[in-house]
């Protein structure tokens, strides 16, 4: 029974990637090619807008639904309880409990269903688009994440060689042939994540002070001060991937590490992955770092929301978290590639080109589910920090080491490589 | 304003500690053996399923009250108020009625309010004739409307599952020379004089309908 919850998300994920090697690689571009009227859809914004609707709602809401029970859940099993397994829907006349997944079901409604209450004296309009700031940005960070290699359309069934599928995928100066599963390529890259990130802080600042009560505005400073703090350590660590690879968009990091484990990031930048995932953890403002929130000090920057306004800040900390894994994902673990899969399939056993692509898919799903179910294991392990020991741990500790990182892989590369 | 005093309390910091490292790694290896051996092997899961399993009560637990019956199924209560009085939360109400036995009443109403009632048991310490008992086993069960949870005496008479083992009271002013002798043999036996049996089964009818009637209109419908 218990070997399911990992059975399930693996059969999830590849019927998933399934879906989106025939809708992009034959279903979108057939329309486009064969009915006249509909050759709009193989445009290139249409398909930004598919792709960046498909990762959105197939992958990453629902991965984010799924890791509000699998925290209850996995947080009982890790304390010796069972944990919500009773909400149920009726099918047939039988009650479906489904392990309790329907709890977050039950949640969101519960949340849709609440009363949305603004305090007399806070500021309205404020108040209002602080969730809204929270959540936004780390949606539009899902753009430059590579969810897949990508598709040669019309070549579904044939074996392809890697050249071709590097083709399809395209680069920052190369246009793509086929489809790469990235909803934009910029060359930039995680710069923009960075960018767009440090934005969410604006939301749970602007939610604290907004709320007029003094303890969320206690909340809301604790979460600017320490959400900066973290930021330049991020920053730092992931330096010395960029280092590593040569380049700083996603994709071209992903290729650039290849199919061989040894290559990934996490082999060639060890101390990087943990800063990066030590400060990427501080952002979701989660345990032990979750000052801003500390229940019995400060209730946190949302203490006066409730309904669906609550409901988003609460869902934006969940996304942030599978947002966390897909970068750790594309940056240190190799992104969507398989150990020995090539675009042809594993070495001597070819593959036809959408079991390629859908196994690729897969994995990439695979290794963020992991990476959540490890912080979730963190978030449930570790004991909250003290303010002072938080602000000493960013700065005194994190910020030297990635410094160090920094330059003893700026001095590797430049002995083994020339500078080149 | 005063100085504020502050001791420095020296904490052994080893480099180890410092690193944070692996003293994460130790309590990720205690919370992740948990984690694992509960999902495998449910090892050592503490939770009770409530509804599907019911783990048994102590032998002395205060249930719900009930009302002990006579030997031929008729209210043992004779209405004599020591319950009420010495009821802390006032949750009893009894109405008394005549029986036609010139030494009895019963309750023509017995009420208890279980939302008010504070499970002490003072009840039952009060009761002189083994009428009401907390022995039944099973608490008050959740209500959605506060009437609900007031228990009229044919409720209470309904939960009763033992037999009391008392001597029926009520044998009037001769009761010394009307008192069997002490029995020994298995306590649901019938027992009794001869006259009192009859007594009671003339009473029985009675009781029966009135019992439904008064029941029917405190109790049952609200």
């Amino acid at each position: 029974m218990a070997i399911l919850v990992i059975i399930i998300p693996i059969v999830a994920f590849l019927v998933l990637g399934a879906v989106a090697t025939v809708l992009f690689g034959w279903l979108l571009p057939t329309l486009a090619a064969q009915v006249s009227w509909l050759s709009w859809v193989g445009s290139s914004w249409f398909l930004a807008l598919i792709k960046s609707v498909f990762v959105i709602l197939g992958l990453v809401m629902p991965l984010a639904g799924v890791l509000t029970w699998m925290e209850r859940r996995q947080s009982a099993m890790m304390q010796d309880r069972l944990g919500p397994n009773r909400a149920y829907v009726e099918v047939m006349g039988h009650q479906v409990r489904a392990f309790g997944l329907m709890h977050f079901v039950a949640d969101a409604m519960k949340m849709l269903f609440k009363e949305d209450f603004i305090p007399a004296k806070a500021n309205r309009f404020l108040f209002s688009l602080a969730p809204i700031l929270a959540i936004s940005p780390v949606f539009i960070v899902f753009g430059i994440v590579p969810w897949g290699s990508g598709v040669c359309p019309g070549a579904l069934t044939n074996t392809i060689a890697t050249e071709q599928l590097r083709q399809c995928i395209g680069g920052p100066t190369v246009p793509a042939a086929g489809i790469p599963f990235q909803v934009v390529n910029l060359e930039v890259g995680l710069l923009f994540y960075f960018a767009i990130a440090s934005l969410a802080v604006y939301g749970t600042t602007l939610a604290g002070w907004a709320s007029y009560n003094k303890w969320s505005l206690l909340g809301g400073l604790r979460a600017s001060s320490q959400m900066m703090s973290y930021e330049v350590t991020m920053g730092l660590s992931i330096l010395g991937a960029f280092l590593v690879y040569g380049t700083l968009e996603p994709m071209q990091i992903v290729l650039a590490q290849g199919n061989n484990p040894l290559h990934w990031g996490i082999v060639t930048q060890p101390l990087g992955f943990i800063l990066f995932f030590t400060a990427a953890i501080a952002e979701t403002k989660r345990t032990p770092f979750d000052i801003p929130e500390g229940e019995p000090e400060v209730i946190g920057y949302f203490v006066e929301y409730s309904g669906l306004r609550f409901g988003m800040f609460f869902l934006a900390e969940f996304i942030e978290i599978v947002f966390i894994s897909a970068i750790i994902t594309t940056v240190f673990l190799g992104g969507w590639q398989l150990p020995g899969l090539e675009a042809s399939g594993f070495g001597r056993l070819e593959l036809p080109h959408g079991v390629v692509v859908t196994l690729q898919f897969a994995t990439f799903a695979f290794k963020v589910f992991f990476l959540c179910w490890l912080q979730l294991m963190i978030r449930w392990t570790l004991p909250r920090m003290r303010p002072d020991q938080l602000m000493g741990f960013g700065w005194k500790k994190l910020l030297p080491a990635s410094l160090i990182n920094v330059l003893v892989t700026a001095f590797v590369v430049l002995m083994l490589f020339g500078g080149k | 304003m005063g100085n504020i005093q502050v001791k420095v309390v020296a904490r052994p910091a080893s480099f180890e500690q410092d690193m944070y490292f692996s003293a994460v790694v130790k309590g990720l290896g205690v919370t992740m053996r948990h984690f694992f051996e509960n999902l495998f092997q449910g090892k050592s899961i503490v939770t009770v399923q409530y509804p599907e399993e019911i783990q048994p009560y102590p032998k002395r637990n205060r249930g719900l009250h009930h009302l002990t019956k006579r030997e031929d199924g008729s209210v043992r209560c004779v209405a004599c108020m020591c319950c009420p009085t010495a009821c802390p939360a006032h949750c009893i109400t009894i109405v008394a009625e005549e029986t036609g036995n010139p030494d009895e009443k019963r309750p023509l109403i017995f009420e208890i309010d279980e939302l008010r009632c504070v499970v002490c048991g003072l009840c039952v310490e009060a009761c002189p004739c083994d009428a009401i008992r907390m022995d039944t086993g099973t608490h008050a069960a959740p209500v959605e409307r506060r009437a609900d949870a007031v228990l009229g005496k044919l409720d209470l008479m309904q939960l009763t599952k033992t037999v009391s083992a008392a001597h029926q009271g009520g044998l009037g002013g001769e009761w010394r020379e009307q008192q069997p002798p002490i029995r020994t043999d298995h306590p649901q036996s019938p027992q009794g004089t001869p006259g009192a049996t009859a007594t009671s089964e003339g009473m029985h009818q009675v009781t029966h309908a009135q019992a439904v009637a008064a029941a029917g209109g405190h109790s049952s419908h609200h």
